[in-house]
């Protein structure tokens, strides 16, 4: 516990923490975005980006420019306050719950034990779920307010479907909590020290990502910004960089969701530490962004490789399927859980 | 720390409450309401409840609200037009609010006991205590409660479907 005057080292660290996060972050986000246009690509016998920079590895840059400059239109018949509201709300929201996700153990400073992670709550993995149940209003506000068929649709489908999926994934991360005896991210993870989630957990692994695939609006779940019916979905209307923060808050969310995978079911930071003593503090560091990293690899392949699911096969999978099978995984996990307790 | 961020945010409830009986637009309405629920969430967090403060949010502002603002979009709701406020409304409004109000300050100020803050740190305010109580404490209110919503559900379900 810190006391009084900790306070404003704590201040300053915690700031700097979330500067260097936020920095990554958002670096992570352009280079997301260059990788699911160049996997993208190959998988469909393409190139990809290629002309600017060495294998298009400037494009994100470009592309940042290009939405900077480019004119912001507001049509005329919007709701004006909270057209502007939904993309921040939706950026925000999406960079949130990144807080209180360890991506690390901990690292000494000059005397100082950091802890890398911006804040670990005892409810931290509720959180999550807190946030990223609100983040549905950027959707479904953008879509009303722009007073528009096509952005009207996609808010509609994108709450229906958040609200579905959301139970189930719930329900899969409450059988991980009855594993670990905690919501604390961070003893979630060092309670995986002998054995990874993963397999303990293998169907509340694949409800988890199902679910995460459907609460990210991604292929084959994307019905919300469904191209081929809906022009654009809730952000038809949106221009600039106003459009471009729903865009960042989608990739955010992806790195969220797998960064959630990669704590609950993969170990999180866990794996193989040697060296002096920086490198074995900044290891952990490295397997964990590897492991987000594969995740974000197996987003973009399901991408590449599924087709769209119809409306009404989306509802019916979500309430007669995922559903009822992560009640099931629930109820055989607490009976082992209880079991093992006697 | 504590005080200021206290009367920040019930400002903020009552500011947003007010909001949510005064805008003309069903939309903003549900959003200030979200605003009031959020802002009680931050309350209980000042009084150490961080369970009950994100449960606030997941359920209330995550879930209920959503199926609010869902069925305000799919019915297109747009500014309501002031209806003839009704003989009811104009001779006992007023009258029947101010007694209301005295009553909630009678009760209130019955109840000051000189203490202005309960101090967060000196309970228990996570997930296990709260699992403690209600599983063991109240288990049968508890039951009886999620029977009750049980039961809710079925005769939505029912209500809903004409034929099943």
């Amino acid at each position: 516990m810190a006391t009084h005057s900790d306070l404003p080292l704590l201040l300053l660290m915690t700031l700097a923490k979330v500067v260097v996060v936020l920095g990554v972050l958002l670096t992570a986000i352009a280079y997301i975005v260059w990788m699911e246009r160049k996997v993208v690509a190959h998988i469909q016998s393409r190139w990809g980006p290629y002309l600017v920079g060495p294998h298009g590895l400037l494009q994100p840059l470009a592309d940042a420019l290009k939405f900077l400059f480019k004119e912001d239109i507001v049509p005329d018949e919007v709701d004006r306050p909270i057209f502007w509201l939904a993309p921040l709300l939706a950026f925000t929201l999406a960079f949130l719950s990144i807080s209180v996700i360890p991506f690390g153990e901990s690292i000494t400073i000059a005397g100082h034990t950091i802890p890398l992670q911006i804040t670990d709550l005892n409810v931290g993995l509720l959180f999550v779920l807190a946030v990223t149940s609100l983040g549905v209003y950027g959707v479904a506000l953008a879509g009303w307010s722009s007073n528009s068929k096509f952005p009207l649709f996609g808010g509609l489908r994108s709450s229906a479907q958040l609200i579905s999926y959301e139970l189930s994934l719930g329900l899969a991360v409450v059988s991980v909590v009855l594993i670990a005896g905690s919501l604390s991210l961070r003893e979630i993870v060092e309670q995986q020290r002998g054995l990874w989630n993963i397999c303990k957990q293998p169907l509340g692994f694949l409800l988890y990502f199902t679910a995460a695939v459907a609460e990210t609006n991604r292929t084959p779940f994307d019905l919300p910004e469904a191209e081929a019916e809906l022009v654009g979905g809730y952000h038809t209307e949106y221009s600039s960089f106003k459009f471009a923060m729903f865009f960042m808050a989608e990739y955010a969310n992806m790195v969220t969701v797998s960064c959630l995978a990669t704590s609950l079911f993969f170990g999180g930071w866990l794996g193989p530490v040697f060296g002096p003593p920086l490198v074995r503090s900044l290891l952990p560091v490295l397997w964990f962004a590897l492991k987000v990293l594969a995740f974000l690899f197996v987003y973009i392949w399901i991408r590449g490789t599924l087709p769209r699911f119809r409306y009404d096969q989306l509802m019916g999978f979500g309430w007669r399927v995922m559903l009822p099978v992560a009640l099931l995984n629930v109820l055989g996990t607490s009976l082992i859980v209880a079991w093992r307790s006697v | 720390m504590i005080a200021p961020l206290f009367y920040i945010f019930a400002g903020l409830a009552i500011v947003a409450a007010l909001s949510v009986v005064l805008q003309r637009t069903p939309v903003y309405s549900a959003l200030s309401l979200i605003l009031v629920l959020c802002s009680l969430a931050v309350i209980y967090l000042l009084l150490g409840a961080q369970f009950l403060a994100v449960i606030q949010v997941i359920v209330y502002a995550g879930a209920i609200m959503v199926l609010f603002v869902f069925v305000i979009m799919l019915l297109n709701a747009r500014q309501e037009s002031p209806t003839d406020h009704s003989l009811f409304a104009r001779r006992l409004g007023l009258p029947l609010l101010a007694v209301f109000l005295a009553e909630v300050i009678f009760v209130v100020v019955g109840h000051f006991s000189g203490t202005v803050f309960a101090a967060g740190a000196t309970f228990d305010g996570g997930p296990g205590a709260v699992g403690g109580l209600l599983f063991r404490n109240y288990v049968l209110p508890f039951e009886v409660t999620s029977i009750l919503i049980l039961v809710a559900v079925m005769g939505a379900v029912v209500l809903a479907k004409k034929q099943l």
